[in-house]
Parts: structure tokens; sequence; C-alpha cells
């Protein structure tokens, strides 16, 4: 088990390098510096002026340098004024070294931002918890929701409930958020008003059931149905086994065969499929975030990503893949510990 | 501005589809007398919740093909008295109604949820044919050979996997992106995964009869590169190779004969974006299902009998995991149908006045609050379409159960 924790944890890091690398490339390609540059001189700027900014701000380094520097492995150097020769910081905003000194990743230091004109991390960690509440009001309410749905649906296979719970299931993961989220904002702040059509006030004024229940509740409904099938179908599996058979058999009632037999041994797929949720939840929070104005990780990623932020877009990267792959191996570890059938080696 | 009654709305739109209705029926009534003969679609016909699947592909694909007889306007043309004109206001000049309102643009919502559904329905099955092709093609010998072939393809695929979808987007259908070489290579990648399986799957068949053999591979090649080039090349790409010293590369890729089918740069970058993300999840679920049938009996006769390791794959693996294949192309067109409203809704690679139904919900939903219409229209429609293919999906699957 140690050793396949240990294995896993070199891929992953392989994994993380491997995509960082891929972003690095994509965030500087020619089109894209050529934008920021842009955005950060003037609108008017002749390409002279926009090729001396890259160049007096390290830019126009050589690549794996420059990837080497973000990652920490080789030393920042600080932008020399051609004209008096003394150090300048790159950008007023963050505080630069001064002196050529390692300050990447690997040291915690994730850049500056160059859209918000604040150090990364500083834009990053309340943006961070703002989604860290989100994700964990949506858990709370995708979770057990689709579990129960899951359970009475494959407690009895083909029955009416189980048709009707299935097709429900379905048009939930036919509902991706844009389009529930239309749905629900028309139905209940336009239609009946009780709830409002936009997230904007949890971020200064703190969460509340009225600007927070349309997100949670646009989130959960796509994640739901994928869930409540494979609980189903785990159910309806666990439900011809022998031993169920057995225990109705001896004469228990059927809501305690459910309850004290059935119930453990059909949770335990569910839980991978939850787990293996957590990067399509990514996806969902950043449309989500868009949609309703919620100032967390996806708004973040959007503004970074459409303004070609490179060290903030780059660290928002790395959030995001590190939550992918800790999530495939909590999933792989917590399957292989809540069934014992299963061995690694 | 007259209006007309929510019933007069409903009896014109039900008009409107006429074609789509009379398509439906003919189909519907020929398939359902002749289904004992039509082997799996026949046996849809079945059960309720294969032919709800059905009817609602069945309208969207017909919307499509019948688009410009059912849609009353334009879907970029513009009526301004009738900017966010509530459902049903008649245009005083040609007296047709906007069925379904105007949006913020004086455009008619309901010929643009029709139009829409014309570019959603060439884009996502397209893109999820290629895809297939990819995934089915690197999957079959990760799971046959297993080793070193499976850790490295599987590692890739990881990677592709471990990238979260909007971050992949943004990174890869960004305006500036087009004008390197980027999209076009992984389109010049991607397009060629068909040619090969196909050359692959001729030679491993016929290699008995030459005689078919040899015309078969030609024909494939000749189609396929006529198809590659039409679809890579463009005057950004023969610019470029002519940069490179490539002159006679860039002539060639211009010549005329390249140009009767084409795409525009920007769906091509759409297109090679939605293949990139879900050829990895095709991969996974061949690999998975190959490494299950290759111990079966049948396989180790063929290997006994001393078949080449790509027949055994092509013609003795892949029929037999066929039906989990088809069910997951059917749910993948519906998941790339979600992909492509993500793309519009966030503004990526479609043309802004594109009526696909991911724009559309992304410009409805900036005046929800006001004009619901707009916005409402084309996310009923884009989830009644993704609602008709996970039916149809969970119908095909409960059918491969019953064998």
């Amino acid at each position: 088990m140690i050793s396949f924790i240990i294995r896993r944890l070199g891929i992953m890091a392989l994994t993380m390098l491997c995509l960082t690398l891929v972003v690095f490339f994509l965030v500087n390609l020619e089109p894209n510096l050529r934008k920021l540059s842009i955005s950060q001189t003037n609108m008017r700027a002749t390409d002279a002026q926009i090729e001396s900014w890259l160049v007096k701000n390290g830019y126009r380094d050589n690549f794996f340098v420059r990837y080497g520097q973000w990652l920490g492995v080789m030393q920042k150097q600080p932008a020399i004024d051609p004209e008096t020769g003394e150090a300048t910081p790159r950008f007023r905003f963050c505080d630069e070294p001064a002196e050529a000194r390692f300050s990447g990743v690997i040291q915690g230091d994730f850049g500056c931002s160059t859209r918000f004109k604040v150090p990364v991390a500083e834009r990053l960690v309340p943006a961070l918890q703002a989604t860290g509440w989100l994700m964990f009001y949506v858990m709370l309410v995708m979770v057990p929701g689709a579990l129960l749905v899951g359970i009475f649906a494959g407690m009895r296979e083909g029955s009416r409930t189980d048709r009707s719970l299935s097709v429900a299931s379905i048009a939930s993961t036919a509902t991706p958020e844009y389009v529930s989220g239309v749905i629900f904002t028309v139905i209940f702040a336009s239609w009946l008003g009780i709830l409002n059509g936009s997230a904007a006030t949890a971020t200064r004024e703190g969460i509340t059931f009225t600007n927070f229940t349309l997100p949670v509740m646009t989130m959960a409904i796509y994640g739901m149905g994928y869930i409540a099938r494979m609980t189903r179908a785990s159910m309806a599996e666990v439900m011809t086994a022998q031993y169920i058979r057995t225990a109705r058999l001896k004469g228990l009632t059927f809501s305690s065969v459910v309850i004290k037999h059935a119930l453990r041994n059909a949770l335990i797929a569910p839980f991978t499929v939850i787990m293996l949720q957590f990067p399509w939840l990514l996806t969902g929070v950043v449309i989500v975030e868009a949609m309703f104005r919620y100032q967390g990780f996806g708004f973040t990623l959007v503004e970074a990503a459409s303004n070609n932020d490179i060290d903030l877009l780059l660290a928002c990267a790395l959030v995001s893949v590190v939550v992918v792959l800790v999530t495939q191996l909590l999933s792989d570890v917590g399957y292989a510990f809540l069934n014992p059938r299963i061995r690694v080696s | 501005m007259e209006t007309l009654s929510t019933f007069e709305i409903v009896i014109q739109i039900l008009v409107r589809f006429w074609p789509v209705w009379a398509a439906m029926i003919i189909v519907g009534t020929l398939s359902y007398m002749y289904r004992d003969r039509l082997g799996l679609y026949g046996q849809l016909y079945d059960g309720g919740v294969g032919i709800a699947g059905l009817a609602f592909i069945g309208f969207w694909l017909f919307s499509a093909l019948f688009a410009p007889i059912i849609a009353p306007f334009d879907p970029i043309g513009v009526v301004p008295i009738l900017k966010n004109a509530v459902p049903g206001t008649i245009d005083p000049e040609s007296g047709q109604a906007f069925l379904l309102g105007g949006d913020k643009l004086a455009r008619d919502v309901f010929s643009r949820m029709v139009f829409g559904s014309q570019i959603v329905l060439i884009i996502a099955p397209a893109a999820t044919a290629f895809a297939l092709m990819v995934g089915i093609t690197l999957g079959l010998p990760a799971g046959y050979y297993g080793g070193q072939v499976d850790n490295v393809l599987s590692f890739i695929a990881n990677l592709v996997l471990a990238f979260p979808v909007i971050l992949l987007f943004y990174l890869l259908v960004t305006p500036g992106i087009t004008e390197t070489p980027i999209p076009y290579t992984l389109a010049g990648l991607f397009f060629i995964f068909p040619v090969i399986f196909f050359v692959t799957l001729f030679y491993t068949r016929y290699q008995a009869r030459p005689q078919f053999m040899w015309p078969a591979i030609a024909v494939t090649v000749v189609l396929g590169s006529w198809v590659w080039i039409s679809l890579v090349s463009n005057d950004f790409i023969v610019q470029t190779l002519r940069n490179n010293g490539l002159g006679f590369v860039g002539a060639f890729f211009d010549l005329p004969v390249f140009k009767i089918i084409s795409i525009e740069p920007g769906q091509l970058n759409i297109f090679v974006a939605v293949v990139f993300a879900s050829s990895p999840g095709v991969f996974r679920i061949t690999r998975g299902l190959v490494m299950d049938i290759k111990t079966r009996d049948y396989v180790a006769a063929a290997q006994t009998r001393g078949e080449s390791p790509w027949y055994i794959m092509l013609w003795e693996v892949l029929p037999n995991a066929r039906g989990p294949l088809i069910v997951d192309a059917c749910l993948r067109i519906g998941y790339t149908t979600i992909l492509l409203g993500t793309l519009g809704y966030f503004g990526l690679g479609m043309p802004p006045e594109s009526p696909d139904w991911g724009t559309a919900i992304k410009d409805g939903s900036q005046l929800l609050r006001l004009y619901v219409w707009p916005a409402l229209v084309p996310a009923v429609a884009l989830m009644s379409f993704v609602l008709g293919l996970n039916l149809l999906a969970d119908a095909l699957r409960e059918e491969s159960l019953k064998d």
C-alpha cells in the first residue's frame, strides 16, 4: 500500500510537471504575449514599444529558463534599467526581488498577477476560500440527495419508482449548468421572486439562503443524476446477491435488509464516482461563478485566461490539476480501503 | 404592435414544424413496421424510453435538415423595431410573427433556435466520430499489448484527462491561437487517424485477396488525403509553408481541388479542442474493453491460427466491443453538445453573431431578469437534444443487457 501511494505520488509529480509545462507554453505564445503587452502598456503601442516592454520584463528570455524561474529551480533575475543600470522590480504592485534569488512555486512564490495588480497568492487564497464554501454546500446537497434517489430507485429494480427516478436522473445529466442556471433563475428569481438571481452579494455581505441557493442548486443538479445512476446500478446489483436473499428468507423486514445489509455494500462504488466528480465540478464552478457573478476560483480563472495573466493562470492550472490528481488518488485508495476484496499490489 | 395569443403561438409553431412532423411520422411508421428486420435500431422501438429518445433526436435532426423551410426569418437578420419583443409580436413589414420573441439585437429567437440546431448537429456528431477514431485506434494496441505501449499511451491520456476541460478550452480556443500553427498541427494529427484506421482495417482483412485490398487502400488514401488537406489547409497554412521554404507544398495545398470542402479556422479550432478533450475518454473505455475481451477463447483461437495482432484487434476484438462503444458514442455526442454549449457560453471560438445554442444562451442570460425568452428557448432546445441522446443511450444499454 505504501509503495503504491509513493509510486502514485511520483506519477502525480510528473503529470504536474508536464501539464504546467504545456500551460506555460500555451500562455507564452506570441499572440498571447502581445495581448498581455498591449494591455499592460497602452492600446496604441507600436510594435517597437511592445517588443521593448517584453524584453525589459524578461518575456524574451529563454523559454526553459523562464519555466525554471517560475518553478523555482532557476534564479529570478531583477530587471535592469538600461539607462541607469539599477535593478528595478518588474511590476510596481508586487514585491519583486531586486537581486537574483530562487523564488518560484517550490519556494511558495506564485508570482505576480498582471490583471489584478497584486501577488497571485493574495488573490487566489480568498477566491479558493469562496469556492470552498460553494463546493461544501454543493456536496452537502448533491451527495445525500443523489444517494437517496439512487437507493430508492435501485431498491426495487424495475418498479414504477425506479423508472420515474431513473428518467429524472437521466434528465438531470442532460442539464448542464448554463441550462439549469437559466431555467432556475427564470422560475425562482423572475417569476416567483423568492431568490436572488445573483450571488454577488455573497462575496461582500456573506452567504445567505436567498443569494446562495440558486448557484448551489444549479451546480448540484448536473452531477446528481450521474451519482444517482451509479448508486442505483450498484444497489440493484447488491439486491440480487445471495446474502440479501438469505437475509430476506430469515424473515427480516425489507427495510432492515436494505439498511443493515445492502447499503454498506452498495455505497462502495458511488464513493469512487463522488470523488471523481470533483474535476467535473471545477468546470461547473467556472460556469456558475460566471453566471451568478460570485467571486471565487472560477471567476478568477476566467479573468486570468481572458487577460492572459500568465502567473495567475499558471497558479489556477496548478490548483485544478492538484485537485484532479488528489481526488483520483483518494478514490483509488479509498476504494481499496472500503472494499476488502481489492488488494493493491 | 399586434401580438398573438399564447394559443395562436403554439398553433403557429406546430404548423411551422410541419416538415419535421411529416418526416418523423414517415420514418417512424416505416421503422416501426419493419422493426424486426432492422436489428439494433429496430429493437429500440420495443420500449418507451427508446421511442422517446428517438423522437427527440429525430425532431432536431429533421429541424436541422429543413431549417430554411421552418424558420420564417434570417437567423442573423435584424428587425430593429422588434428588439426584445415579447413572443408572438407581429412584424408589420412581413406580417410574420416573432413566435418566440426577439433578442437584444432584434433577431428572431425561434429562427435562431432552428438554425442553431444545424451547427450543433454537424459539429457534435462529427467531433465524436473523430474522437472515437482516435480513441479506438490508440486504445486497441494499449489494451491488447499492455506493457510499455499501454504505460505511455495511458500516461498521455491521463495527462489530458487531468486538465480541467474549461482551462483547456480557454488555452486552446483563444482568438490569438489561430495565428499559430498549433490548431492546424493538432487537426493534422487527429484527421490522420481515420485514414490509418481504415487502411489497417482493409490491409488486415483482405491480405489474402490483393485484388480487393489494393483498390480499397488506394481509395481510402486518396479520399482521406483529399479530405485531410482540404480541412487542414487554408491561407494561413499556405503562407506559413511558403515562408518556411516549402513553397511547392504550399502551392499544392493551394490547388482549387482542396477548396471544395473547407472549414473556418475558428470552427476548426473548436472541433480540434472538442476532439482533444473527448478522445482520452474513448481511449480509456476501449482499452478496458480490450483487456477484458482479449482473454476470451475466440481470441486465443485466432492467435493459435496465427492471425496478426492487428487482425485480431480489428476483426475479433472490436466487433465484440461494439455494444458498449455504441452506448458510449451516444452519451458522448450529448456530452460534446454540452461542451459546444460551454464554448459558446464563454464566447470562445464561435463568431459572436452565431445562432448556436451556447452563444444564444450567453447573449440572453445578460438580460435574463428582464426578458426571459432569448435565453430560455435555446436552453430548453439544448436540454431536449441531450436528453434524447441520453434516453437513447439508456435504451441501447438495456437492449445490449438483454442478450
